[in-house]
């Protein structure tokens, strides 16, 4: 780092995973790293999420980052404690209809191509897989090498991992303002970095207002433990449609085994919902969804139901490099729905970007400047 | 789902919910009494009704059985929409109920504080025990240790007793100077003191032992002993005994039931509902009755709940004299409190591999160097199983000094399809 006289070399701002996987890598670089968040770890977008490290491709630099960042799991996997649950469960897709066999068939070839592991099951094989889905489903895909983390252990884990390689990490610490020399806190007292990242997750436009970040509401419910009720995380194959859409609230079927036996039920995407209250409309429509590929969810106990927010940018990619207009700040954040999957991916671009090096996959995609440059 | 409307609803069918019912039910309007319990009367009275042992109850009943007063059994509410309206899971569906004004009378449950071996079959709490022997557990000649601290514990161990047990002792964690005093002041309020002088009478042959508590209980020594004895420590002024027996039933008093009230967003300080003078809370149209407002017994449940029963019908003239007495009944509830705080000493029974929470099996060591109960939880899961912290969020605030964790509905567990 150039700067001699700054008290941290980097300046990472929010303890969810992805500034918990930025401050590994960072710190792995031999940078006296500091970690800032206004809460405890993990306890915003991190902390409501569902912990599903998949392959998700929705476009190709998604398909690439999420992939990448998939093998970095299977990497970690073995040094994480059993605290954290790594479970390679596999995803199905699910396909309701003829129509979406089809997509089965089309997101194979695209799996194919990019060298993971993916099997057709027919309305049969997928019973066989899955015993309690609905009797009408017309198939899916499997998608072996996705897996489950409880992503909140993991965010800890790398957190402690970080601060054994030398970081520093204050909580209930919250930062008001970045600049190229470090960060402003409320109390007006500046902290000196060589450089500064922002991970601040669905907050991260209010300390960078280039980026376009909006909050997306979501809500996810869990079960008492019903051991072996469900094998794989369940994903309907309109997840993508809704996830890509921009309509202002859309439900799919989402469902994930937990170690425990305990089922989450997901998911719901809303816009222009500020309001962390439970929204009963969506929650039925979510449950609803649930049933219909899952009729036995509806004699379940729930347990709890939440709400999060998904950092959601204009084109469902994160951002991650330098912040446009900026020298020293750099951005890690916007990862909507796929933070927990793409923290890995995300710390080793940006530790690529600032250590001024090449990267496995190309990291333009993925720049802040890039809505600047493609209008 | 079920929808229906009443001009008040009362949750909560104990002492306090139906004191309320009754005064509400003379004002015309329509009232609605919902409850968990498959019968009415709360812990106290539910195994009485239908028999009619106590005329405070019989009394009560009798507005319900006149028909003036529309009783939900079986229903656990769980939820709370801004129109005034709660949903609760029943046997037959959900339901969903408007209403108007809203009594909350949910009770009070027992406190639990962790020790090595709390956990262990035959150890139950208090009034937990209680319950199983009404259900029909036989303890004819079973030998039990009650322990823990409260009044509640000189009942149950009565109860017990009458029920062909043989209490062998009666831990109080409270000091001898402190219930002494307590008994004195007992005087000022003569239908208490007949009520605890014919308890005393018949506890005749019960070691009652104040500054006592539990510290340890293992499992059976020799194993295939029918499994049934258990070793208990019992602490006093410095010295220890271990003491053999069959049951432990052990309650650290009570801890109201919050969940409801900060589901709706009442203003709660130290530990319970601020109230008005006539029972309301902080919330628009929401009245709190009995221990939510505060562990001070049934006679304050009762007057609480009438001035309550009758502000929420427009009735407030007719409460004006109720509440010097109602203040003087809470004034048995700030001595409950007092006496039976709990010693520090009780911090210190808990090792690292004692389980904190039960569902979740979150053991000391786990939780004991978080700051804060939110982080605790997503860390370790405390407290997110399906008691959803009921039995581990008083015993970790006791202990770690955390403020209570929030809450948000679902406040039970309930079948995903009445969600």
């Amino acid at each position: 780092m150039a700067s001699n006289k700054k008290t941290f070399d980097a300046a990472i701002v929010g303890a969810g995973i992805v500034g918990a996987a930025c401050a590994v890598a960072l710190a792995r670089e031999g940078l006296k790293v500091l970690i800032l968040d206004s809460s405890s770890a993990a306890s915003g977008t991190t902390a409501a999420g569902m912990g599903h490290i998949v392959a998700m491709d929705d476009s190709p630099a998604q398909l690439a980052l999420t992939h990448y960042s998939q093998k970095l799991w299977r990497r970690l996997a073995p040094e994480l404690p059993a605290s954290c649950e790594y479970e390679n469960c596999g995803t199905i897709w699910v396909a309701a209809n003829a129509d979406e066999m089809s997509e089965v068939h089309r997101k194979k070839a695209v799996y194919d191509e990019n060298g993971i592991t993916a099997h057709v099951l027919d309305a049969q094989a997928l019973l066989d897989a899955e015993p309690n889905l609905a009797k009408h489903l017309s198939g899916g895909l499997l998608v072996d090498s996705d897996a489950v983390v409880y992503q909140l252990a993991a965010t800890r884990y790398l957190l402690l991992k970080a601060v054994k390689q030398g970081a520093e990490y204050r909580q209930f610490n919250s930062v008001a303002s970045l600049s190229d020399d470090g960060v402003g806190l409320p109390s007006g007292e500046r902290i000196s970095a060589g450089t500064t990242i922002n991970a601040a997750g669905a907050h991260a436009g209010d300390l960078s207002p280039s980026l376009e970040i909006r909050p997306r509401k979501g809500h996810l419910v869990i079960t008492d433990r019903y051991p072996g009720f469900v094998r794989h995380q369940l994903v309907e194959l309109g997840y993508l449609k809704s996830a890509h859409g921009s309509d202002a609230s859309s439900v799919a079927f989402n469902v994930q085994p937990r170690k425990t036996g305990q089922i989450l039920l997901g998911s719901s995407r809303q816009f222009n919902s500020n309001d962390d209250a439970v929204d009963n409309a969506i929650l039925n429509r979510m449950a609803a969804r649930g049933f219909e590929y899952m009729p036995a969810l509806k004699e379940m106990s729930a347990v709890r139901v939440w709400t999060g927010f998904r950092p959601a940018t204009p084109d469902n990619l994160p951002y991650i490099g330098k912040v446009t207009g900026f020298k020293n700040i750099y951005a890690a954040a916007g990862h909507e729905g796929l933070g927990i999957t793409m923290s890995l991916g995300t710390a080793e671009l940006l530790a690529d970007e600032i250590m001024g090096r090449e990267s496995p996959i190309p990291r333009q995609p993925y720049s802040p400047g890039r809505s600047a440059a493609s209008s | 789902m079920n929808k229906t409307s009443t001009d008040i609803l009362i949750v909560g069918a104990g002492p306090a919910g139906l004191a309320a019912a009754a005064a509400a039910a003379n004002s015309g309007g329509t009232v609605t009494l919902i409850d968990e319990n498959p019968r009415a009367g709360g812990q106290i009275w539910r195994a009485e009704l239908g028999k009619i042992r106590s005329p405070a109850a019989s009394k009560f009943l009798r507005a319900l059985t006149q028909g003036r007063v529309d009783l939900i059994n079986s229903a656990t509410v769980f939820a709370f929409s801004g129109d005034n309206t709660l949903t609760a899971q029943t046997p037959g569906g959900s339901i969903s109920i408007s209403c108007g004004k809203m009594i909350l009378a949910a009770g009070a449950r027992e406190r639990f504080l962790p020790f090595p071996g709390w956990t262990l079959p035959g150890v139950f709490g208090a009034g937990g025990l209680q319950a199983l022997v009404k259900g029909g557990l036989s303890i004819e000649n079973k030998r039990i240790v009650v322990a823990g601290s409260g009044p509640l514990l000189l009942a149950v161990a009565d109860y017990l007793k009458t029920h062909g047990a043989t209490v062998l002792v009666i831990a109080e964690q409270a000091s001898a100077a402190k219930i002494r005093r307590f008994a004195r002041g007992l005087w000022r309020q003569p239908e208490k003191m007949v009520q605890a002088a014919a308890l005393r009478a018949r506890l005749i042959g019960i070691p009652y032992k104040p500054d006592t508590w539990i510290t340890r209980c293992r499992g059976p020594r020799v194993s295939k002993r029918l499994a049934r004895e258990l070793e208990v420590t019992i602490k006093s002024r410095g010295s220890s005994r271990v003491i053999e027996c069959d049951y432990v039933a052990c309650g650290f008093h009570l801890v109201p039931n919050l969940e409801l009230p900060m589901l709706l967003g009442c203003q709660i300080r130290d530990g319970s509902v601020s109230v008005g003078d006539h029972q309301q809370t902080s919330v628009r149209d929401v009245y709190c009755a009995g221990e939510l407002t505060g562990i001070a017994g049934i006679e304050s449940s009762l007057i609480e709940g009438e001035i309550a029963g009758l502000a929420a019908s427009g009735q407030t003239e007719k409460a004006k004299t109720l509440i010097k007495k109602r203040d003087a009944a809470t004034g048995f509830g700030r001595a409950l409190d007092h006496t039976f705080a709990l010693r520090p000493e009780l911090k210190h029974l808990v090792e690292d591999d004692t389980l904190i929470c039960r569902c979740e099996d979150v053991s000391y060591a786990q939780v004991k160097d978080f700051a804060t109960f939110r982080e605790a939880k997503l860390q370790t899961r405390c407290g997110m199983g399906p008691c959803q912290g009921r039995v581990c969020g008083p015993a970790v605030e006791y202990l770690l000094g955390w403020e209570p964790a929030s809450v948000r509905p679902p406040i039970f567990p309930v079948k995903m399809k009445y969600l």
